[in-house]
This record gives structure tokens, sequence and C-alpha cells, in this order.
């Protein structure tokens, strides 16, 4: 089973590799690291943190809007695009289970869309480094716990799109909605309308917690606003239920497991229907 | 080996197959023919476990949907159309052998064989080949492992006739301990290689029947052509079946492939009033008579 998984996932990662959206999505975030040293972001002060820290907070709130309509849209159209063109047609009726095809996708699509987030971090802290600037580990792996937490959660729900969609064009348009619906929930967009309108306290938190891209940001906003005044009255029903450390534990799970069980029925519904 | 019992398949409200009795035994070379939505490509998908349908489907007794791994272990598959791979061909080779469990070698040899250098192309994208590079890659993955069901949709549609030749002459290998089972749209395309066919019409068997089995999937025919005079597109036409041509350019020699002989004579009737005599013999009775003389 874990030869043929492994045989998936580096097919898929060597097609991925020689696409044109991964040469866009590389440059994307790569550029995005260059853009912020060119503004001299590594050597600014805002709210007490200063160089690469701060970098890392501006390239990690970037990331957040960016990093799930990526991962979405590629997802979806490469699945559902291959499904499409007659490509599992052919490679379905090579003798591997339809286990070790999906996970095996998954995994090599997980490696593909989080490899150039990280290695763009990295390399910004390595030249951070080398121009003398103090590199800040902990915040580096404490982000990348939550990048790869959010990778993996949007690429279980492009699975899970491309899975029930027939079409490149409907899973494309799917994603799109609910790339859009979850950042209509973000806090600073409509959490506060709601609460302008009286909707109680608990069911705003309910939301802010189902959202996984909302659950990122706040997590990411941890750091710097540990009290998280930035998100208002609800940060006491955060902060009193989970604490710090609860709450950076959740922010790690939570989307790893909702990335998990919809790629698990993505799996589900793609063993039982028709494959091409 | 391959049994087919009352199997129905519905796309939402509209039956493609209904209710498809068929078995087919090892040694069977079975043409799948009739018109364009007769339902072969859905009947060819409910084998190879890529539709669910009701109805039972066992290769083996096996179900190919539960069993794929044992199941697809024994089917060599090509498709009519390529599918569009980005991957290079070095890797599409490796991948199959690695799923197949065997030496990619082998598949690299047979792609030579049938006049594919694999080797030259390893780092091309399999989109970029032409149409005959990929058929005859693909027919290369199928046939360079040990497969006991050959599944093809119009597999020598896109070769060339030296190609054509090669590939019959693998399958006359195979023929005794495979069964196949050859999909197209005319029967005069592969009449000469099978030795049951089987028509479909509107999702339902209309006609099974056993063929003669005359034509050894390996045999040759040697062939003289003499023309009243010498013409160009003639010549390149039967350039391409590797005849060599007098210098008058009247008269030309070569051989084609025993299940080609129907192509052949196709082109043949297309430059019918060029023609002065013709001579076409098995091989085997040219070169014995070329013998005694």
């Amino acid at each position: 089973m874990m030869k043929y998984l492994w045989l998936a996932a580096s097919t898929d990662i060597i097609e991925s590799l020689r696409a044109r959206w991964f040469m866009v999505y590389t440059m994307v975030f790569g550029g995005l690291v260059v853009i912020l040293f060119a503004f001299g972001l590594a050597e600014s002060r805002i709210m007490g943190f200063t160089g690469l820290s701060r970098l890392l907070i501006t390239y990690i709130q970037l990331s957040m809007a960016m990093l799930p309509i990526f991962v979405l849209i590629t997802t979806v159209r490469s699945v559902a695009g291959d499904r499409e063109a007659g490509i599992f047609e052919y490679l379905l009726s090579l003798p591997i289970t339809l286990g070790a095809w999906f996970w095996g996708r998954v995994f090599g699509r997980f490696f593909v869309v989080f490899l150039p987030v990280f290695i763009a971090m990295l390399g910004a802290t390595a030249w951070g480094m080398v121009k003398g600037v103090e590199a800040p580990w902990q915040l580096l792996f404490y982000y990348t716990g939550l990048l790869m937490a959010l990778a993996w959660c949007f690429l279980g729900i492009g699975m899970l799109i491309s899975s029930l969609a027939r079409s490149a064009d409907v899973a494309q348009g799917a994603a799109f909605v609910v790339w859009l619906t979850l950042l209509l929930f973000l806090d600073l967009i409509l959490l506060g309308v709601l609460i302008q309108e009286h909707l109680p306290a608990e069911t705003a938190v309910a939301i802010a917690l189902a959202n996984p891209m909302q659950v990122f940001r706040t997590a990411t906003m941890m750091l710097f606003d540990p009290q998280l005044v930035l998100l208002g009255p609800t940060a006491y029903i955060i902060l009193d239920n989970f604490g710090r450390i609860g709450y950076i534990a959740y922010a790690l799970l939570y989307p790893t497991a909702l990335g998990s069980a919809c790629a698990g029925l993505g799996y589900l519904h793609f063993k039982r229907s028709d494959l091409p | 080996m391959i049994q087919f019992e009352n199997i129905i398949k519905r796309f939402r409200r509209h039956q493609v197959l209904k209710g498809i009795n068929l078995t087919i035994e090892r040694g069977h070379r079975v043409a799948l023919v009739g018109s364009n939505g007769a339902g072969k490509t859905t009947l060819i998908r409910c084998l190879l476990g890529e539709y669910t349908c009701e109805g039972r489907v066992r290769v083996d007794g096996m179900d190919p949907r539960r069993f794929r791994r044992e199941v697809l272990s024994k089917v060599g598959f090509v498709p009519q159309l390529p599918p569009p791979l980005r991957m290079p061909v070095g890797q599409l080779i490796r991948f199959s052998a690695g799923l197949c469990e065997t030496d990619p070698g082998r598949m690299t040899a047979l792609a030579d064989q049938l006049g594919f250098d694999a080797d030259h192309f390893h780092s091309q994208p399999f989109v970029k080949l032409s149409g005959g590079q990929k058929q005859k890659l693909l027919i290369a993955i199928a046939l360079g492992r040990e497969s006991e069901l050959l599944v093809m949709d119009e597999p020598a549609a896109n070769l060339d006739p030296q190609a054509r030749r090669i590939f019959f002459s693998l399958l006359a290998e195979k023929k005794e301990r495979a069964a196949m089972l050859i999909s197209s749209h005319r029967l005069d395309e592969v009449a000469t290689l099978v030795n049951r066919v089987v028509e479909m019409d509107q999702g339902e068997i209309v006609l099974d029947d056993r063929v003669a089995d005359l034509v050894e999937l390996s045999s040759r025919l040697y062939g003289r052509i003499r023309l009243i005079q010498p013409e160009e597109a003639f010549a390149r036409a039967i350039s391409e079946w590797g005849f060599t041509g007098s210098e008058s350019g009247r008269v030309w020699e070569g051989f084609v492939a025993g299940p080609d002989r129907l192509r052949f004579l196709g082109l043949l009737s297309r430059y019918a009033a060029l023609l002065s005599g013709m001579e076409i013999v098995e091989a085997e009775e040219k070169e014995s008579s070329v013998h005694v003389v």
C-alpha cells in the first residue's frame, strides 16, 4: 500500500512542479517576501515588533488571504480537470487501489502547496540572518505549524469539492463560493455587523471558532496582541474558555481535523462513485 | 474468465446498458463493435471497475471494483483517446511498471520494437508526442507486463503499417493464454484480429457470433503490384507500407501483415484504375517458390 501511495504522491508532485500554476504560485509567495524586504519591513518597528518578526507577521497575514484560495482553486481544477480530460480513465485502469491513489494525491499536493510558502518564509529568515538580524525561531516554528494546518484544511476541502463536482468549472465555482463565505465570516467584516445586530456573543464566537480562516487569524494575532484587543468583546470568551496555550493548540488541531474530515468524506464519495 | 451478468448502467434517467449478459473465456478474441453511443466504452469501464453498475461483473470470479489490484494486474488497457498526460515518457513508464510490478525495460524494449524510441523521448511530456507515438507507448505499457486480458479501443488506428505488423505479432504471442476485447465502431478494422464478434446497439447486445479464425495474427503476405504508369501519389502511399519500387516506378514489391490484408486492399482499391497486375500470396508460399526456382 505504501509503495503505491508513494508512487501516486511522487507522480502528483512531479506533475505539479511542471505545471504553470505552480510557477505562478511560487512566484507570488516568493515575490511577496521580496516586496516585504524591498519596503524595508525587516527594519521597521511597529507595535513593539521589529525586524524579521514584523516581516513574518505581515507575511502570515497576507498568506491567510491568499493561501486558501490558491490551494482550493489549484486542487479542485487539477482533480476535476483530470477527470474531465480523461486522465482518470487511463491511470485508474492501472492496478492501484483507490485509497493509494486518492491519499497519494492528497499528500503529494500538500507537499507542493506547502513547500513554496515554507521556503519563502525560511528564505526570508535566512536572508535576515545574513543581514545580521536576529532570527525569531519560535515564531517561525509556530507559524510553520499554523500554515501547515491551514494548507491541510483547505486541501481537504478542495479534495471534497473536486470529488463531488463532475466538471472543473463547477468545482472552481464551488471553491470560490466556499472561500468567499469563509472570508465574509471573518471577524472584522461580518462578525462586527452581527454583534452590532445584538447577536449573542456565544453565537458570534461559535462562528469564529468554526471558520478555519478566522481561527488562523486569531491565532496569529495572539502573538502580537495577547489580550486580543483587536478582536473586541469576543476575545474574553475565547481567552476564558481556552486560555492562550489552549487556543494555540486548538488553532493547530481544528483546521487539521477539519481538513482530514473533508478529505475523508471526499475519499468515501470518490470510492463509491463513477471514477472517470 | 469474464462474466457480465445482467449489467445495467444508468446516467441519471438515461439507461446506457440494458441488461448485458456476456461470457468471455481465455483464447477468445472479441470484436466489440457498434456505432457511437452503443455502450461499448461504458461496458469496458464497468469491466475495469471504473463505473458502478447494477448486476455482476466478474473477472476470474473477482469483482473488479472490490479487488481492483488483483483484477487490474491482469488487464492491459489501451484507450481510444490517449490521455493528455503532462508527465514525461520516462516517468509514465516507471509509474506504470511500478504499479504493475514489472521491469520498465520490458516496456521500453516493446516500444522500441514498435518503432518508438522511449529513451530518446525520455523527458518529453506524453501529451506532446504525436498520435502514433502515444499509441505505440500505450500498447507497449499494456503488453509489456503479465496481462491475461487485453482491452483495447481501436488500438491500431494510429499505427503505421510496420508498427501494425509488429503489434499483430505481439498479439499472436498472447492469443492462447489471454482474452482480448477489441472495441471499434467498424468491424472491418478489426475483423482479421478476432474469432468472435459482439455487436452492441443502444445498450444491448444484438449479435454474438463466432467467426472463422483463418488469418494467423503473425502471418505475412507477399505483394507484387504492377501499374499502367508510374504515379507519385501511389508511390508515396505504398512506400508507407514498406514496399519498394522498380526504377520505372511501375512495379512495387513488399510484405503486408496478414491481419492487415483488408486495409491493404482498401488502399489498392483507391488506385484501381492504375493497376495492370497484382499478385498477393502467403509469404511462406512465395519464399518456398522462390527457393524452388
